[in-house]
């Protein structure tokens, strides 16, 4: 007895709303995301999921193509002046946020100031920044004090923050309280009475959206829509997701543990790819203001033990499709990524040379406090490497277990490790994110008002500030060559490879766009 | 009666005033800092401490304590730090797939687990009830996860017979509701049939040795008149009191319970809201759980009467 007889061989259940079900489910693509939408504020929170449902609800003004280059999106045109100071934008005709109202140049100037309050990139824009100011209903200017050629690649970066444009009045929101209004101007229109945070979320198709007449180019061109509601399933226990996906409950998985993909890889009626190709870069991060790694000979020290190849297997199994190494400081397979030292993590793996190095550096044997996240499978694995790496070189490490939420808290902690500060922990950075120098946190050399570890390199800021103004690519490159080479002297983090986490969707769902996080147009079922 | 009802009410004051106390000054020495969540990689110390002070995580504990509890006396139990949303819409939210899934894991408990421990003191030493007492040790060994991920492999994977996972609210339909209910009350069940079982048989085998059954049976009282009418009915208050324990039984094992079905209950929000040290919201979920746990105590309390006319409060 299948399941479709055995509750309900009632007549009544057998009629016609049951069918009406089936041909609506039909149009509905069920979707488990990564984790729970707590919140749903693109420029409150930095979170990965809430800037996954921004994509969904807000457009932006550029996007990026499958190359990653910024493409006019919101923007029918744009123009820079000679001088390269005045950037002048005019909007497309038929934008409508999800009233119906239409979308104009002031929307867009509130929205361009509010995520320049909280953004990397959107605070160098309010350093750098002269004026905004519309020149009419669907045109504005953003006059700049001196040239920024980045700044369009800035307000199209699809990672947090996201450049989402809003209405004017919601955009007004102070910039550190969240929204309360859920107006956007995407393809999708978020059901925010349907919304249950840790249950479920829904967004309906946006019928007055107008997608660009192109093909669709990951987040630029076209965003047609094929599914009239996705709903956002958030299931926390993976084994409970692989069987909803295997018993067709749901269409598309986005994170599928590494240990359950050979099952999933069985099911004839389930795709395992790859569709994030930009991935997360791994990398281990030192605390810098306190012995042993105030000192760069010991942070140097660790490269020839660093084996990339432990740590993506640790992470993501043995399926090399899964992950890439070699990788330095910027994403591999991005514009900037370069071979600049690389030879630092590729040349042959000497355990004796790290222990010497160690050894030469003066290391005490005081203890090294590694932060230990232990419900992120995929971080937990490269830190148990990281420790275990780190012993064999004669460290003395006290590897803490924690939950994430804790270590949040605790890499914050400038107080030494004894008093509850911490020297060590490993995390995952989102390729698009660490792809340039000016969104590439762990790079910065901004010491004290800088990314967790606090490293302090006036080199480094120099050379990041000499990307922003870089005229053009060749120079870009050649930056990003010099940042990869302080990387393997001043030893600010260790990249430890790309992991490129796969998602599992039903065969039948396709138009699946690579290139970043799931993206629900151009996909559809059959 | 009445004075007693009143008596055990106004008793909880005082208890829910120690739990909110207990829990809020767990919750504010406990490491972890929602803003630090909030804020993420990309955000500046000063990001983040501006973060803190609007949520007003900056201010002392007393002040926060007492702002708190006046919020709470005035029917308010704040907004989630995260989602924005007050915290009785979350928990109004989660509340039904919870009382359903414990609703029916209790009936289907009671139901299976008490006439089986009548059954194994009938035929105490026999095969019968080596077998329930097996079943019982096997329900208390095997933890509720590793039940729930049996169950939906054979009936749904395997079989096709049941979802795997989910919740439909009772007002879409009842075999809807119940096909998604089926086999987390079944997994969540099974340690709560094991714990009525044993307490049943004990009891019954207790009272299976007193006189007055003795006296029944040579008056020529039919054996399920016996059971059930004369035995069981005096074993009730012990059976009664360890199903009313097992309501916190019950309250844990839903929390492991709903993760494993997906099922979008209160226990799942409480685990959600600690990961993320959203404080309002695992503040009201901790008061209402030891709300009705107390409540659900009275009640059984108060059930003794009916079985048990010699108790009087």
């Amino acid at each position: 007895m299948r399941r479709r007889t055995l509750l309900q061989a009632s007549p009544a259940l057998l009629a016609s709303p049951g069918l009406a079900a089936a041909q609506s489910s039909a149009r509905t693509l069920r979707f488990v995301p990564q984790g729970n939408l707590a919140n749903i504020d693109p420029i409150w929170t930095t979170t990965v999921i809430a800037r996954n449902h921004a994509l969904m609800v807000y457009d932006t003004l550029f996007g990026l193509g499958q190359d990653f280059k910024p493409r006019p999106q919101m923007a029918a045109a744009h123009e820079v002046s000679d001088d390269g100071l005045t950037h002048r934008i005019a909007l497309r005709a038929d934008l409508r946020f999800h009233d119906g109202e239409r979308v104009t140049a002031r929307d867009c100037i509130a929205s361009i100031a509010r995520w320049s309050k909280r953004d990397v990139l959107g605070h160098r824009l309010s350093a750098l920044l002269q004026e905004m100011r519309a020149t009419a209903g669907d045109r504005f200017e953003i006059i700049l004090k001196q040239p920024w050629p980045g700044l369009v690649w800035a307000l199209g970066k699809p990672s947090a923050n996201l450049c989402a444009i809003m209405p004017e009045w919601v955009a007004k929101t102070d910039a550190f309280q969240q929204i309360t209004d859920y107006t956007g101007s995407g393809p999708f229109r978020f059901v925010a009475k349907e919304w249950v945070p840790g249950s479920i979320a829904v967004y309906e198709r946006h019928g007055a959206y107008v997608p660009r007449d192109e093909p669709a180019d990951f987040l630029a061109g076209g965003k047609q829509v094929h599914f009239d509601r996705v709903e956002w399933r958030i299931m926390p226990d993976p084994a409970t997701a692989a069987a909803a996906l295997q018993n067709n409950e749901i269409d598309w998985w986005e994170t599928p543990l590494a240990d359950l993909l050979p099952v999933l890889r069985k099911h004839k009626e389930i795709t395992v790819a790859v569709v994030n190709t930009a991935g997360a870069l791994g990398m281990l991060r030192f605390n810098h203001l306190h012995p042993p790694f105030d000192d760069p000979a010991i942070r140097r020290a660790l490269f020839p033990a660093i084996d990339q190849t432990s740590f993506m297997q640790a992470a993501l199994g043995e399926d090399a499709a899964l992950w890439q190494v070699p990788a330095g400081a910027f994403t591999p397979g991005t514009p900037l990524a370069n071979e600049a030292g690389l030879e630092a993590l590729t040349s042959p793996r000497d355990l004796a040379a790290a222990k010497r190095a160690l050894r030469a550096a003066g290391y005490d044997g005081r203890k090294v406090v590694l932060l230990v996240p232990t419900d992120f499978p995929l971080i937990n694995g490269l830190a148990e490497v990281a420790a275990d790496t780190l012993r064999r070189i004669g460290f003395n490490v006290d590897a803490q277990s924690m939950d994430w939420g804790t270590l949040v808290q605790r890499r914050a902690k400038k107080e030494a490790p004894e008093q509850g500060g911490w020297n060590i922990f490993c995390t995952t950075w989102e390729g698009l994110d660490v792809s340039v120098p000016g969104s590439h946190q762990p790079l910065r050399g901004n010491g004290g008002d800088g990314w967790f570890g606090w490293s302090a390199s006036p080199k480094r800021e120099a050379l990041r500030d000499a990307w922003f103004a870089a005229p053009d690519p060749t120079t870009e490159k050649q930056i990003a060559r010099e940042l990869q080479s302080l990387v393997w002297e001043e030893a600010p983090f260790v990249p430890l490879g790309l992991l490129r986490p796969p998602m599992a969707y039903r065969r039948s769902l396709t138009g699946v766009l690579t290139g970043g996080p799931a993206l629900f147009w151009n996909v559809r079922r059959g | 009666m009445f004075a007693y009802v009143i008596r055990r009410v106004l008793a909880t004051i005082p208890v829910m005033a120690l739990v909110a106390l207990f829990v809020f000054s767990l919750l504010y020495i406990a490491p972890g800092d929602p803003a630090a969540v909030i804020a993420g990689d990309q955000a500046t110390p000063q990001d983040v401490e501006r973060i803190r002070a609007s949520l007003g995580l900056d201010r002392p504990f007393l002040i926060r304590f007492g702002e708190w509890v006046w919020n709470i006396l005035n029917g308010d139990m704040g907004v989630s730090i995260f989602t924005n949303l007050p915290v009785t819409t979350m928990i109004q939210q989660r509340i039904e797939p919870t009382l359903s899934l414990m609703i029916l894991t209790l009936i289907l408990a009671v139901s299976i687990a008490v006439p089986m421990g009548v059954v194994a003191a009938w035929k105490q030493g026999t095969l019968i009830d080596r077998a329930v007492m097996g079943f019982a040790v096997l329900g208390f060994s095997v933890p509720v996860f590793v039940v729930g991920y049996l169950l939906a492999y054979v009936f749904a994977l395997e079989l096709d017979w049941l979802p795997v996972q989910g919740y439909t609210a009772f007002k879409v339909g009842f075999f809807p509701w119940l096909e998604n209910l089926i086999l987390p009350s079944v997994a969540l069940g099974g340690v709560y049939i094991a714990l009525i079982a044993r307490i049943t048989r004990a009891t019954m085998l207790e009272v299976l040795q007193q006189d007055y059954i003795r006296t029944a049976r040579a008056k020529g009282a039919g054996q399920s008149n016996i059971l059930f009418l004369h035995a069981l009915k005096n074993a009730a208050v012990p059976i009664v009191t360890v199903i009313g324990i097992g309501i916190a039984l019950l309250i844990g094992g839903a929390v492991v319970t709903e993760s494993v079905f997906a099922i979008p209950g209160l226990g799942r929000l409480t685990v959600d809201a600690i990961l993320r040290r959203d404080y309002p919201v695992i503040q009201g979920v901790v008061l209402l759980f030891s709300f009705v746990y107390v409540l659900v105590n009275l009640l059984i309390d108060l059930a003794y009467t009916l079985f048990d006319p010699r108790i009087r409060y």
